[in-house]
């Protein structure tokens, strides 16, 4: 009795008294790959709302950049999107290179590119093959990841480090590639394509595969642009845009490629498009690596630019000059223009862009990081309304959503 | 390359807003307008809606802090044209110590959490924001750390001096 008068409209008790699970998926989760939580509302299997809580491996690197000399934020920048470090550091020379106006050689720019398509092909390996693993695909992550360590082991060459590499310097590279690094670039062209084309298919037509993630997490292109969707998940909705076409840098404007795009901008196509980009960054790097040998100019690796470029060693232990400017480099007492600058490359994941603004001072007055994650992480609610609990999942990957970039 | 035409764009602007345009650069990297807190939300909404100039994608939006000036609040923000690739910046500063803005909540879902991003580091308020929390700052933190009187590290540390490596 007494519970029917609490009831205000009886009709509607079924509604009111609904039973809705609130879900914590993460902060960690072994399939979420990396510090992300979500508190999902349930009913039964279905989403009804989610809500992402992030921030858990924030470092305050917009923070950390106010206090360090130019070329020690490469190293901050490492650390956002660590799936493919060398683009972020690329981008990050660049924007100073942009604001301080240094030439560089054309020989630079082609090995930078061949490092930024290494870089963007290891990338999409990891987002594709873990996307098999989440639709309980094991076997292609398994195969492909060995190229994936390949490609680590050819930044090895090049710089010393795998993950957070630090690679190139402004105005140049700290090294010229060695004889081993050709190698192994050389036999990664040759032997990467049947790997490859192995994970295709695996993937590509597999039944199960397609029925798993087509109209999985689809965005429309209206909404994708609506939320600044950029790289392969705008692209899969069907905008082809490419920073490294509209914009182009590093002398992209001189290559011959193709923009994949995708129509349902669903997982599926995520993938696709992915997939395809890998192809296309085959087919620069090769290009690249034509266009170096083309050149008549076969040593140099940096620009002339010593107020930024530490002289060589020998130099520095051997001569007054070169030992001032490697103490004025290192304590940041060089030269540097006032004023602002956005520069901005295509990164394994979108968009990415370094707003800095210059007082002339041994720092940034300002950086500030355009994170495409951060961007397009927030429509992660409105692609995973209504779909079930492990289509979530699969769109989170297939998003590519790095923690490290996410929280900065 | 730029196909728009920003002289166009500028007398546009100008004629619209006039007063409220308070400087334009068009040397900078991209084409800079400076204009009035109170118009901000009306000339972004102009430079989206306007067929012509159609900047219709939030590229990013950030805050900006210069103590000495009279000024010291402004916000920035970059729009982009992409069947032009036409980019602009546009910047608003505020004197008050608490700086409230229109949000762009209204015209792109995108600014959402750029504007939580810059709330949560520059202490902004954000008018009509449907969710205006801290996004990567834990929620009982005091203060706001991107604005330049913020330490960097515990001001009261004795061990460390590093006065060499300061701003």
């Amino acid at each position: 009795m007494m519970k029917n008068q609490q009831v205000t409209n009886p009709t509607n008790t079924a509604l009111q008294e609904k039973d809705y699970t609130i879900l914590n998926l993460g902060p960690t989760h072994p399939a979420t790959h990396g510090i992300f939580q979500n508190v999902m509302k349930m009913d039964g299997e279905l989403i009804v709302s989610a809500e992402p809580t992030i921030g858990y491996i924030h470092r305050a690197f917009e923070k950390l950049a106010e206090r360090r000399p130019f070329y020690q934020i490469t190293t901050i920048t490492d650390r956002m999107n660590y799936c493919s470090s060398p683009i972020n550091n690329m981008g990050w020379h660049m924007t100073v290179e942009k604001l301080a106006g240094i030439e560089i050689p054309k020989r630079v720019q082609y090995l930078r590119v061949i490092i930024m398509e290494l870089a963007r092909i290891s990338d999409h390996i990891i987002c594709n093959s873990v996307i098999g693993v989440d639709s309980g695909a094991m076997t292609g992550f398994l195969y492909i990841f060995q190229w994936r360590e390949f490609i680590y082991e050819i930044y090895e060459e090049l710089c010393g480090a795998r993950l957070t590499t630090n690679i190139g310097r402004i105005g140049g590279l700290e090294r010229d590639f060695n004889e081993k690094a050709w190698e192994k670039i050389h036999y990664f062209l040759k032997e990467f394509p049947a790997g490859l084309k192995e994970f295709e298919n695996l993937l590509v037509r597999n039944r199960i595969f397609m029925d798993r993630t087509i109209k999985c997490g689809p965005i429309s292109a209206e909404r994708a642009m609506a939320y600044s969707f950029s790289g392969p998940n705008l692209r899969a909705a069907g905008v082809d845009y490419d920073v490294r076409v509209m914009n182009p840098y590093s002398s992209y404007e001189e290559f011959n490629f193709t923009i994949p795009i995708g129509t349902n901008g669903d997982t599926y196509d995520r993938f696709m498009v992915r997939q395809r980009e890998m192809w296309e960054s085959l087919s620069i790097i090769q290009q690249a690596i034509d266009k170096v040998n083309a050149l008549e100019d076969k040593t140099s690796f940096h620009g002339n630019v010593p107020e930024f470029f530490l002289p060589p060693k020998e130099e520095v232990y051997n001569s007054m000059e070169a030992l001032i400017w490697h103490f004025k480099i290192v304590m940041g007492e060089t030269t540097i223009p006032k004023g602002e600058v956005y520069h901005c490359v295509e990164g394994g994941n979108g968009e990415l862009g370094f707003y800095l603004v210059s007082d002339g001072g041994r720092t940034p007055y300002r950086l500030h990081f355009r994170r495409p994650c951060y961007i397009y992480y927030q429509a992660y609610p409105e692609m995973v309304k209504g779909s079930m609990l492990s289509d979530a999942i699969l769109t989170m990957s297939s998003m590519n959503v790095i923690a490290g970039e996410l929280d900065s | 390359m730029p196909t728009l035409n920003i002289e166009l764009l500028e007398s546009k602007l100008k004629e619209n807003f006039n007063e409220n345009i308070l400087s334009s650069d068009k040397d900078a990297d991209m084409f800079t307008i400076v204009v009035t807190k109170e118009s901000y939300h009306d000339v972004v909404r102009f430079l989206k809606e306007d067929a012509y100039f159609n900047f219709h994608y939030l590229t990013t939006l950030c805050g900006l802090h210069y103590p000495d000036s009279p000024f010291p609040f402004g916000l920035m923000v970059q729009l982009h044209n992409m069947p032009e690739n036409s980019r602009i910046r546009i910047k608003t500063f505020t004197g008050d110590n608490e700086p409230t803005f229109k949000t762009l909540t209204d015209l792109w879902p995108a600014a959402n959490w750029m504007e939580r991003e810059t709330y949560d580091f520059f202490g902004f308020k954000f008018t009509g924001h449907p969710d205006l929390r801290r996004i990567l700052n834990m929620d009982s933190l005091e203060g706001w750390p991107m604005r330049k009187e913020y330490p960097l590290e515990d001001p009261f540390r004795k061990d460390k001096d590093d006065k060499m490596f300061g701003r």
